[in-house]
């Protein structure tokens, strides 16, 4: 599926409900299926600065194309990294850079969850994008 | 003495809906909501008296001036302070504090003094301090404090030294309730003659303050916190320290003569406020401290003891929540977290039922650092809030609780 499709997606399963209590547990279930983490990698060099919470993304890049791992210490913010880890790994460093994240505000992500400070969602973005471009400049 | 009902009533913003969910405001500490004689006076400021203060001859000047010294007035005798001059407008307690480090720096400190803070200071009785000592090449010394929240006296005692130039400590921790034990710390720095500032902030919306009786050297707190307009600030300073400090900014009204080759400074408080201070905030501090006075401070005190006792012993009932900060006397804010769940979760969950409480370190990053955590739900209460809420939020905790099992 490309970036889009997934996206899509995404917003087809949160317009399922109404209610924020429900959306939010679907959150809390993505924040608890989120793969696990190599602990070798929840260390300062992978956490992302500016969240209440604390965030730890690790990327590879194998055969042209990044993959992320993820954890954090709240589970909503697992959540919303899973989905971010969704749409955008397993990709090449030019569709993350290039990828348009519409489902961030279709979903309600971006007025009810991102004052920067408190979930850190941009700086996960951020944070992803500067990785593609690094993979992206060392792949040249 | 109004009932809760008609106290509610007065803040138009605890009629609203969060997420089709009555509005539970426990964020408090952070800062507190308005009542409507607040609102009203500013409209009434804006629509028939605005004009800068102490320079115009005209009536609307005039009438600014005159409501803003009432102002002085009024915050005066909130604090019981002996005189208006001591009474200067700031900007908040941050902006309080930032003043009173600059000119106590520049007038009194030397390489090698030391500064006396507590550990359950607030980042803006810290850093202040901190930038000071780095410009003076003095000390900040830091009073512990036990498990329960408390600070540890003797420690305090122990710190006090020929060496030490000024005491800054909160009157209430902001991050665990504490209430400092002010007329300790004051008497014993008095005894070998170091000022005390106190960093009201935390305390003078919880009950009586009385400066005088106090006998404290400085104090300072916020507007906004204590139900007025954000913006405007106090201190306090005893007029012998005041006269003695220089101004910490320059600028317009602060004058008495200013030429190219030397500026006098005006008399106090002017000394002090330099520009166009921000005089409707001052206006509409002193209804917001009208209306306090109106609901009395005693009553206040005892609403507010009152929810303290009910919420502990509510959410002490939760089963896996701990509270952070037992001391015997404390404020009505309680800092907690349930086991196995982030702060962050159990703060967001708890907005979606239209509960408003504070998560993170609450700029007290050094409070948290000693109970070796990064954070906690921080539930500050004040008159206006009900058991009924209370109950709200032990619901509301049970509800996270499940939906992070």
């Amino acid at each position: 599926m490309t970036i889009n499709e997934i996206q899509d997606s995404i917003t087809d399963e949160f317009s399922l409900f109404d209610d924020w209590m429900d959306k939010y547990n679907l959150l809390i279930d993505l924040g608890k299926d989120l793969p696990v983490i190599d602990p070798k990698f929840k260390v300062k060099d992978f956490l992302i600065e500016g969240c209440q919470s604390k965030v730890w993304l690790y990327p590879s890049f194998n055969g042209g194309i990044i993959s992320f791992t993820a954890d954090s210490d709240a589970i909503i913010t697992r959540g919303i990294v899973a989905l971010l880890i969704k749409v955008l790994s397993s990709r090449t460093p030019e569709e993350i850079l290039s990828a348009d994240l519409y489902f961030i505000d279709k979903i309600g992500l971006r007025q009810n969850l991102s004052p920067t400070r408190s979930n850190g969602l941009l700086s996960m973005v951020r944070q992803m994008k500067l990785y593609a471009m690094a993979f992206d400049a060392k792949n040249k | 003495m109004k009932d809760i009902n008609e106290i509610r009533a007065d803040f138009p913003i605890l009629q609203r809906k969060i997420y089709g969910k009555p509005l539970i405001y426990f964020d408090n500490g952070a800062t507190t909501q308005k009542p409507r004689c607040v609102i009203d006076r500013q409209e009434e400021v804006f629509t028939e008296f605005n004009g800068n203060i102490h320079r115009g001859i005209h009536y609307l000047s005039d009438a600014s001036s005159e409501a803003f010294e009432n102002a002085r007035e009024t915050v005066k005798s909130f604090l019981n302070a002996g005189k208006k001059e001591e009474i200067i407008f700031t900007s908040g307690t941050t902006g309080s504090i930032n003043g009173i480090a600059f000119s106590f720096g520049e007038r009194y400190i030397n390489p090698g003094d030391e500064i006396l803070v507590s550990w359950l200071e607030h980042h803006a009785n810290i850093v202040p301090w901190q930038m000071m000592c780095e410009r003076k090449g003095a000390i900040l010394k830091v009073i512990p404090v036990d498990d329960s929240g408390e600070i540890v006296l003797s420690e305090y005692y122990r710190l006090l030294s020929p060496r030490t130039r000024l005491v800054s400590v909160t009157q209430a921790s902001n991050a665990l309730g504490t209430v400092l034990p002010l007329k300790e710390i004051i008497a014993a720095a008095h005894a070998i003659d170091v000022p005390v500032m106190v960093d009201g902030a935390q305390g003078v919306q919880h009950g009586n303050i009385d400066v005088t009786d106090l006998d404290c050297d400085f104090y300072v707190f916020s507007g906004h916190k204590i139900y007025g307009p954000n913006g405007i600030g106090v201190l306090f300073g005893k007029e012998k320290w005041l006269t003695e400090l220089p101004p910490f900014q320059g600028g317009g009204d602060m004058v008495d003569k200013v030429t190219f080759e030397k500026t006098t400074y005006n008399e106090l408080p002017f000394k002090f406020e330099a520009g166009t201070m921000n005089y409707p905030g001052a206006i509409c501090l002193a209804s917001a401290l009208d209306y306090l006075e109106g609901l009395g401070r005693e009553n206040i005190a005892a609403m507010e003891k009152e929810l303290l006792r009910y919420a502990t012993e509510r959410l002490s009932s939760i089963k896996g929540l701990k509270i952070y900060g037992n001391a015997k006397e404390k404020i009505s804010t309680i800092s907690f977290l349930l086991e196995k769940i982030h702060q962050y979760d159990t703060g967001m969950i708890l907005d979606k039922m239209g509960i408003a409480v504070r998560t993170g370190t609450h700029c007290a990053q050094p409070v948290m650092d000693r109970y070796g955590i990064d954070g906690t739900v921080r539930a500050s209460l004040c008159f206006y809030n009900t058991k009924d809420e209370i109950d709200s939020l032990v619901a509301g905790i049970e509800r996270v609780k499940i939906m992070f099992a």
